[in-house]
């Protein structure tokens, strides 16, 4: 079984108008036993930038505490928030930097940017970025959720339509996978 | 195969291990407590390689009681867990120890928790959790009785039934266990499960 499939994730984001939708699974498993369905995998950074982190989650809590400490020494010195394009761009150096040695995650970043223009963008484990005008996915229900997405999205939604959207497609995609599921995290901004 | 597990009551915080000390084939010793006590109100049950095992959890007794003395207050069970975690991760890429760690504690504000720490330091809170083979018998029963603020004699109830599960199911089940308690008035051993009995050593 590949490292990346260990914990089991499933990990979303999608644009609407003016606003964004980040999802996750709730299950962290050991291969095939399930430890806890409660599992958060999307952070908050700031108020408008959060980020999913799926794959393994013992890096992913790693490289989330070192995101926090990186950004919170950005609002110390620069005296604001991060952009989120900013932000994507630092995700993807401190992945690199482990190049020949990775961090076993793959990040969904969602945020809003200046006049409150959504952002989102995934990366692989090694900090390729991926910049996407409507959805973006990660996990080990990607081919799923990329299916359902790819059907259920329409551009322009409202917050409300965006959250429904966005919870079905999570929902089907991850009943069709068994290392991930027990319900869903949704954040709307 | 060795066998932890625990789970949280109302006001309370369970452990349990078997006492086997196993090499290959052999059993050396029925009576090995794996089950540290880290500080007045924190249990740290561990699995894994012997020698990970007594090191490691050695080693965060210490520091621990280290971070007292330098502070004057005891850590949070939450962060002693994160603290166990980090300690963990940064070994994780370097010379990893192969110890799986349930962190029970008690604190007086936020009562008692426990915290399912995996060999590559995945941290989580939990209400019950299990390692080892022992761990599809125990997390299954668990998962139909457990219920939230379970009372002391419920909960020793539900680890009985865990234990004889695990003894008539696994096919190399450990065949003595210890259950230690943590709550308000300290951590401390609550009982033995006992099947087998040393031979006591005649005196020369």
């Amino acid at each position: 079984m590949s490292i990346f499939e260990y914990n089991g994730s499933a990990l979303v984001a999608m644009v609407g108008k003016n606003c964004f939708a980040i999802a996750s699974d709730r299950r962290l498993g050991v291969q095939l036993q399930t430890i806890a369905t409660d599992f958060q995998r999307i952070y908050k950074i700031h108020e408008n930038l959060f980020i999913g982190l799926s794959g393994l989650a013992t890096d992913a809590q790693t490289l989330y505490q070192r995101l926090v400490f990186r950004h919170k020494l950005y609002q110390l010195r620069e005296e604001r928030n991060m952009k989120p394009e900013t932000f994507a761009s630092l995700v993807s150096a401190i992945l690199y930097e482990k190049r020949f040695g990775p961090y076993f995650c793959q990040p969904v970043i969602a945020g809003l940017g200046d006049d409150n223009k959504p952002f989102i963008c995934t990366m692989d484990s090694i900090g390729a970025k991926e910049l996407a005008k409507d959805f973006v996915v990660a996990g080990t229900a990607s081919e799923s959720l990329y299916g359902a997405c790819e059907a259920m999205f329409k551009p322009d939604m409202e917050a409300e339509e965006l959250f429904e959207t966005l919870s079905q497609a999570l929902l089907s995609s991850v009943d069709r996978d068994c290392l991930s599921g027990w319900g869903g995290h949704v954040y709307v901004v | 195969m060795e066998c932890v597990f625990g789970l949280v009551g109302k006001g309370f915080a369970l452990v349990v291990a078997d006492t086997s000390a196993v090499h290959s084939i052999l059993l050396h010793k029925t009576n090995e407590d794996k089950i540290m006590v880290l500080d007045s109100h924190k249990l740290m049950g561990a699995s894994g390689e012997a020698g990970d095992r007594a090191q490691f959890t050695e080693y965060i007794q210490k520091n621990v009681a280290l971070y007292q003395f330098r502070n004057g207050i005891p850590l949070t069970t939450a962060a002693a867990a994160n603290f166990t975690r980090g300690e963990l991760a940064t070994a994780l890429r370097k010379n990893p120890y192969s110890v799986n760690i349930l962190l029970a504690g008690y604190d007086k504000e936020t009562g008692p928790s426990l915290y399912y720490i995996d060999y590559i330091s995945t941290l989580h809170k939990v209400d019950k959790a299990a390692f080892g083979y022992g761990s599809y018998f125990s997390l299954s029963m668990m998962d139909r009785h457990y219920h939230c603020d379970m009372s002391l004699e419920e909960a020793v109830d539900l680890v009985d039934k865990c234990i004889i599960e695990i003894r008539s199911r696994l096919v190399i089940a450990p065949p003595n266990f210890v259950i230690k308690i943590v709550d308000q008035d300290g951590a401390r051993e609550h009982a033995w499960r006992e099947s087998i009995k040393d031979a006591p050593i005649s005196a020369a």
